[in-house]
């Protein structure tokens, strides 16, 4: 309607909240992607020679991969060369505790409103920052230490519990899984680690909040988790970065691995700099997940939140190959203004009597494209396997898109898959119902947005349901259609 | 309070009000009886704010303000209800977050704090009784899956706990069983006060001995064509529209 229309291009979506930039001393590496560069973020991060040349594997694995076409985003063409791979804010001393971590970068977290003070923390959540290529502060670590459980950054782990790091890296996402996890594991800079003992119950969320903040830099960050037998632990991501007019390539890899009767929770709010109303600039994300549900009875979930970034390419993955394994999917993808987003998940039934489930939100509004891409996968193997697939579309105004591109493969009769699908559009009539009862426009679409996106949000940690659902209505601020 | 003057309205390129006259005083209760496509619900509507019709003329006082400069939200808070004739669905929002929202941004209007969660619950139990509604019904998605007669319920439970200056009821009581029109009826008779005044839209004498109207309007092809007492409301019933529609043909 002409109205709707006129409603739409007053769009006055938000300013990102996050888009400042803080001037820190930084340490870089020269522009470009080479041996030489590589050898150069190994060397700056003192790394032990296996570890070099495993990058320098993975390297060799990229160079002769190519760039992958088949998600429904375009962008121009990604110069690989004019990208600084290495950026670390400079500390004089390697700090070993917080109260040597330089208060300017203190400061930028206070900003985003993660205190590294683990006094002022909100009890039950430790953090590890990530600043541009490198952690800066992980809190809560000597609690956590009591119970045997190790959370640190990932160059930490590296120097600490090599033997570790050596056994998981690259075992759920092996270096050359696609082209972003190769580049990623050939220059990836830091990241968080996560090991969780036989039988420990992780008594408190564990957090990680990344930020690019440095100009022309990418971010490779990787997340290993590996939950041993009867574990469980629930894990936080966060991140934001200033606004940019060039775009910035972000490429991470998490690698979650679940031993018998292990359980891992792996919830994601996630606000990069989506650009702004003209689609200039923005951080392009292409993010490689993957969760191993190794052991019987083991349990990986994921849940996201997708609000940011210009481009969002990511599909969080279960392989169940433990028997009675099972994988969850739980996303809420919001676009709006010119943001693409190519999401979903891959559930791959490997053992018998795995069971998976999909829940997709999408949100598409403004200019936007919204898809869900999603395989389930049940092998012959895994009889008695069952998938429930919920894909729902919410369009606002008639200048988006929203697709759903379902792959189904099942091997044996002994499974069951569900598929289920909805697309509609936030009705006038609901508008105009929640405006008859006083409530304005703009809390009218949070109102019916968050309803909508209710079952996923139910599925964060209460501190950060409130936040996402306060995201979820500051993205789509000024988009009522 | 309200005062309707040649009110025109239409959609698109039809005209459905063709010049309405009402006033409606507190503490009176109004009934507006007419055909099937008359403009009843348009009337509601425009009243309302709905934005798809179009005002082409008259004016409408509301406590002496303009009402058609105010935007639907505005009136609202200002004590304009409409117990919808077809309540909407909101998936994933239950009635009780739906009037946790209302209430607090009415009374956000009204210069009154946000209600916490005590007074809040408390405030729903006392409503709740009022109109025999189950708490169960109320932690359910906002009218998803509930029955047509549920629906209606759970309207008037709303302008309960809104309390409004000014209600009108599309044809609240269709789809209600017979004791749920009893039930119904005797909660917005609690409700009336001599500072309040409904206006109820119905097709039927029934609902009329139970909300006993001061005056009843025949509307007609977007027109008041015939005001009276309660007791037009029964000729009405008797001798059906034909009769009103030949003293137009004639007049
Ligand atoms: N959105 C619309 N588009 C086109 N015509 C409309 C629209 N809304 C109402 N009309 C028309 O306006 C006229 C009046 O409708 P309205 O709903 O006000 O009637 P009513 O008196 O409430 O009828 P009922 O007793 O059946 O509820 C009808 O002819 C209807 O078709
Ligand atoms: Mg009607």
């Amino acid at each position: 309607m002409a109205k709707d229309n006129q409603v739409l291009e007053e769009f006055t979506s938000k300013d990102y909240e996050h888009g400042w930039a803080v001037n820190l001393e930084t340490e870089e590496s020269p522009k470009g992607l080479n041996e030489e560069i590589i050898r150069f973020i190994s060397s700056k991060k003192q790394e032990p020679l296996w570890l070099l040349e495993w990058r320098l594997k993975a390297f060799q694995h990229w160079q002769k991969m190519e760039e992958p076409k088949w998600s429904n985003v375009t962008y121009p063409k990604i110069n690989y060369q004019d990208i600084i791979y290495y950026s670390a804010p400079k500390q004089k001393v390697k700090p070993s505790n917080l109260s040597e971590v330089d208060p300017e970068l203190i400061k930028t977290f206070e900003k985003l409103g993660i205190s590294l003070t683990e006094q002022k923390r909100l009890t039950g959540v430790a953090v590890d920052a990530v600043i541009d290529s490198v952690s800066v502060a992980t809190t809560f670590k000597d609690k956590l230490k009591e119970l045997g459980i190790i959370f640190c950054s990932f160059s930490e782990a590296v120097r600490e519990h090599p033997e570790l790091v050596k056994k998981y890296l690259g075992s759920v996402v092996p270096m050359n899984d696609n082209y972003f996890a190769a580049l990623n594991s050939a220059v990836f800079s830091d990241g968080s680690f996560c090991y969780i003992p036989k039988g420990v119950r992780c008594p408190m969320e564990l957090s990680t909040y990344f930020r690019i903040n440095a100009a022309n830099t990418g971010q490779f960050e990787r997340t290993l988790i590996v939950a041993d037998e009867s574990s469980y632990v629930s894990y936080l991501e966060g991140c934001t970065a200033p606004m940019r007019d060039e775009n910035q390539l972000h490429a991470a890899v998490v690698e979650l691995y679940a031993m018998d009767d292990a359980e891992i929770k792996y919830s994601t709010v996630q606000n990069w700099y989506p650009g702004d109303k003209n689609g200039k600039g923005g951080i392009y994300n292409f993010v490689t997940k993957r969760g191993l549900c190794f052991g019987d009875h083991s349990k990986i979930s994921w849940t996201q939140v997708e609000t940011g970034s210009a481009i969002t390419w990511k599909y969080p993955s279960c392989v169940l190959k433990g028997d009675y394994s099972m994988g969850e999917f739980y996303s809420v993808a919001v676009t709006n203004n010119f943001q693409q987003a190519d999401t979903g998940t891959k559930m791959i039934h490997i053992g018998k009597n795995t069971r998976s489930r999909i829940v997709s939100k999408g949100i598409s509004a403004g200019k936007s494209q919204n898809s869900y891409r999603g395989q389930v996968r049940i092998m012959k193997r895994a009889v008695n396997s069952r998938n429930f697939s919920q894909c729902d579309s919410l369009l606002m105004g008639d200048q988006c898109g929203a697709h759903t591109f379902p792959y189904i493969d099942v091997e044996n009769n002994t499974s069951k898959v569900e598929h289920e699908a909805t697309t509609s559009k936030i009705g006038e009539d609901q508008i105009f119902y929640c405006l008859q009862r006083g409530i304005d426009e703009e809390a009218a679409v949070a109102l019916i947005v968050n309803g909508y996106a209710k079952e996923v949000l139910n599925q964060l940690p209460m501190e950060f349901a409130v936040e996402a659902q306060k995201l979820l209505a500051l993205t789509l601020e000024g988009s009522v259609g | 309070m309200l005062i309707v003057e040649n009110l025109k309205a239409r959609i698109g390129e039809k005209e459905i009000l063709n010049g309405i006259n009402l006033r409606v005083n507190a503490g009176e209760v109004h009934a507006i009886m007419g055909p099937n496509g008359s403009g009843k619900s348009t009337l509601a509507s425009v009243l309302a704010g709905r934005e798809e019709y179009e005002v082409t003329g008259g004016q409408v006082l509301f406590d002496d303000k303009n009402l058609l400069d105010l935007a639907p939200d505005i009136r609202a808070c200002e004590g304009i209800f409409l117990a919808f004739q077809y309540p909407v669905e909101i998936p994933g929002v239950s009635t009780v977050n739906f009037m946790k929202t209302a209430l607090n941004k009415i009374r956000a209007h009204r210069g009154q704090p946000a209600l916490d969660a005590v007074a809040f619950l408390q405030l729903m139990k006392e409503k709740m009784k009022l109109v025999e509604i189950d708490q169960s019904l109320l932690s359910r998605s906002l009218n998803e899956g509930f029955s047509g007669g549920e629906k209606k319920r759970n309207e008037i439970f709303q302008m309960a706990m809104i309390e409004p200056k000014l209600s009108i009821l599309d044809e609240t009581d269709s789809g209600l069983d017979i004791d749920a029109l009893r039930i119904v009826a005797n909660g917005v008779n609690k409700l009336r006060t001599k500072n309040n005044a409904t206006i109820v839209v119905t097709h039927y004498q029934r609902l009329l001995e139970y909300i006993v109207p001061d005056f009843v309007h025949v509307l007609y092809k977007g027109r008041i064509v015939k005001s009276g007492g309660k007791e037009l409301a029964l000729e009405l019933e008797s001798k059906g529209y034909d009769w009103i529609k030949n003293e137009m043909a004639t007049a």
